[in-house]
């Protein structure tokens, strides 16, 4: 589904990744690994054309990602979820759920659709995101992301900071969405839930490629995993 | 004239000053909030407003109301189109560096001031008011019968003085439903408070950013047109309006819109007044000082929430 072959990118002439190459499935929960600073974060401003590439290219089926300006890969159904969040502060939970559904106006019905998976962003609807609590407003930044009913979805560290029962929150949409048949590119750093979710994993260190191994493999085998993780 | 009339009559001269500075100054506050492009230009493009409308103006020798609603109507498009294209030839290769494209508007402002000196002249030239009744205010009076009205000699305004102000008021209204009610101020909002997720979402931001310097220029020469009646065109007379747009953002809070109106009205206002009672001079040292207080006590302007 999305593709990535032998890609190079970085930040102005400093280069970060160095011939990466995975491919995510659809209806499959594929993990990017590696420690702090290995590019996990580089990697999916590169697939969202955030960063310009240096060699290689994105693909997405048929469509060539790497070719098309930023803002029309989002149009292709690519949905980020950034680390971080970066919300809209300054806009409402409706405005940036607006934002989201931007790059597919067709589609009618989604507002109603996220909210019933979030129904705290209902409640929410007319509060400034920048006033929602953390585990609001990573909710409301997933909600963002599957307002354009992507294919392929980026969430890069989408619990990170947050109490267990948001986790768990966070962890039913992720696997709601890849039972939807979606392609769900996860950067996670909690080995169980690596282990519990990951359909394979694809190993990042210095920015290069150490491999990619199967769910499977990983629960056989958890160490293979030592290494890879951040703190 | 006793105070009260005399006071009134400095009152509205003041709010045409302020009427016409908000329009400047939001476009100006705008570019700066959405693009973080600081335009040092913007004063020029006030001027080309002005020097357009003349030249429009001329067009219609004779028909004074219907050259001045011609200008109206295509001066601030021709303005915009032109600023639309300076964004894309220009800012947009210096990827918006907020150092370089300070640098490259001041470019910008020399261009245009001496395109315009060699081919409008270095004359000041009148533009005729679509219309001009003087209208003489009342005024109140205790008698001894109670209250009553009469008309003090001296206090009136011209009908054009008070349309500019309606006309400002319209195009800041309907300003602030396009940032705020509209899909395309939704983009542009977005566009500022976070460009690489605007693009992660699919909004087209360079095109965001021509539009929004386009219309930034294009609010400086609309406030041209409206004032030019009153003021003549004259190429150096970008220097003011830019120097006052700068003072009403710092006041107004950075890329605040109600900040910069409330900005724009009190400086307008105690512009008129002060410079009525005392002296044009002293309007402007208060005017500067009350910037370097704002600068130093509450930087992020008197009505601009702070910001991290
Ligand atoms: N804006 C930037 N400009 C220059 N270098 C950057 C920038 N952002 C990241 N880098 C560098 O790129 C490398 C990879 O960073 P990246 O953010 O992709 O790591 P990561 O795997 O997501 O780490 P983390 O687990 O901490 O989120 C790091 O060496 C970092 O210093
Ligand atoms: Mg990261």
């Amino acid at each position: 589904m999305l593709k990535l072959e032998a890609v190079d990118a970085g930040y102005g002439r400093a280069q970060v990744l160095r011939q990466v190459s995975f491919e995510a499935q659809a209806g499959e929960i594929t993990c990017l690994l590696g420690r702090n600073g290995a590019g996990k974060t580089t990697t999916m401003k590169a697939i969202m054309g955030l960063l310009p590439l240096m060699g290689g290219q994105v693909r997405l089926e048929a469509e060539m990602l790497s070719a098309l300006p930023a803002h029309q890969v989002p149009r292709c159904g690519v949905g980020y979820v950034p680390q971080g969040r970066r919300l809209f502060g300054e806009l409402t939970v409706g405005q940036n759920l607006e934002v989201g559904r931007f790059s597919k106006p067709d589609n009618e019905g989604v507002l109603e659709e996220v909210l019933q998976l979030f129904p705290r962003l209902r409640e929410r609807f007319s509060q400034r995101a920048n006033t929602l609590s953390g585990g609001e407003q990573q909710m409301l930044a997933m909600a963002r992301a599957l307002s354009l009913r992507p294919k392929v979805v980026l969430l890069d560290e989408p619990t990170e900071g947050l109490q267990p029962s948001m986790i768990a929150a966070i962890r039913d949409v992720t696997e709601t969405m890849r039972d939807q048949g979606v392609a769900v590119v996860l950067v996670e750093q909690r080995v169980e839930a690596i282990l519990a979710l990951a359909d394979r994993a694809a190993l990042l260190e210095n920015g290069r490629m150490r491999g990619v191994v199967s769910g499977a493999e990983m629960r056989d085998d958890p160490s293979i995993l030592a290494g890879h993780l951040g703190v | 004239m006793d105070f009260g009339p005399y006071l009134m009559l400095a009152t509205l001269e003041g709010a045409v000053t302020a009427a016409v500075l908000a329009l400047t100054a939001s476009g100006l506050a705008l570019v700066f909030g959405v693009m973080r492009v600081v335009n040092v230009a913007h004063g020029e493009f006030f001027m080309l407003g002005a020097v357009l409308a003349w030249w429009v103006t001329s067009w219609l020798d004779g028909y004074a109301a219907l050259g001045f609603a011609l200008a109206l109507l295509i001066v601030p498009v021709m303005v915009g189109v032109l600023a639309a294209l300076a964004d894309v030839t220009v800012l947009k290769r210096l990827s918006y560096d907020p150092e370089r494209t300070i640098v490259a508007t001041i470019g910008i402002l020399y261009i245009l001031q001496q395109v315009t000196l060699m081919t409008y002249g270095p004359d000041a030239r009148p533009v005729t008011p679509p219309f001009n009744t003087r209208l003489a205010l009342p005024w109140v009076e205790m008698a001894d019968t109670g209250l009553s009205l009469y008309w003090p000699w001296g206090l009136s305004i011209t009908s054009y003085k008070l349309a500019v102000i309606g006309a400002a008021a319209g195009v800041l209204a309907a300003l602030w439903l396009l940032m705020t009610r509209s899909k395309l101020g939704l983009m542009m909002r977005a566009t500022e408070q976070d460009r690489d997720m605007a693009l992660a979402f699919g909004i087209p931001v360079e095109r965001v950013y021509a539009l929004v310097f386009g219309l930034g220029a294009g609010l400086a020469a609309l406030a041209a047109v409206l004032i030019v009646p009153i003021q003549q065109a004259h190429y150096l007379m970008g220097g003011d309006p830019l120097l006052l747009s700068f003072i009403v953002v710092i006041i107004g809070g950075l890329g605040s819109l109600p900040g910069t109106v409330l900005a724009a009205l009190l400086i307008g206002l105690s512009d008129g007044i002060i410079s009525v009672f005392f002296s044009p001079t002293l309007a402007k040292i208060m005017a500067t000082v009350l910037v370097a207080l704002v600068l130093v006590f509450r930087p992020q302007g008197l009505f601009g929430a702070s910001r991290a």
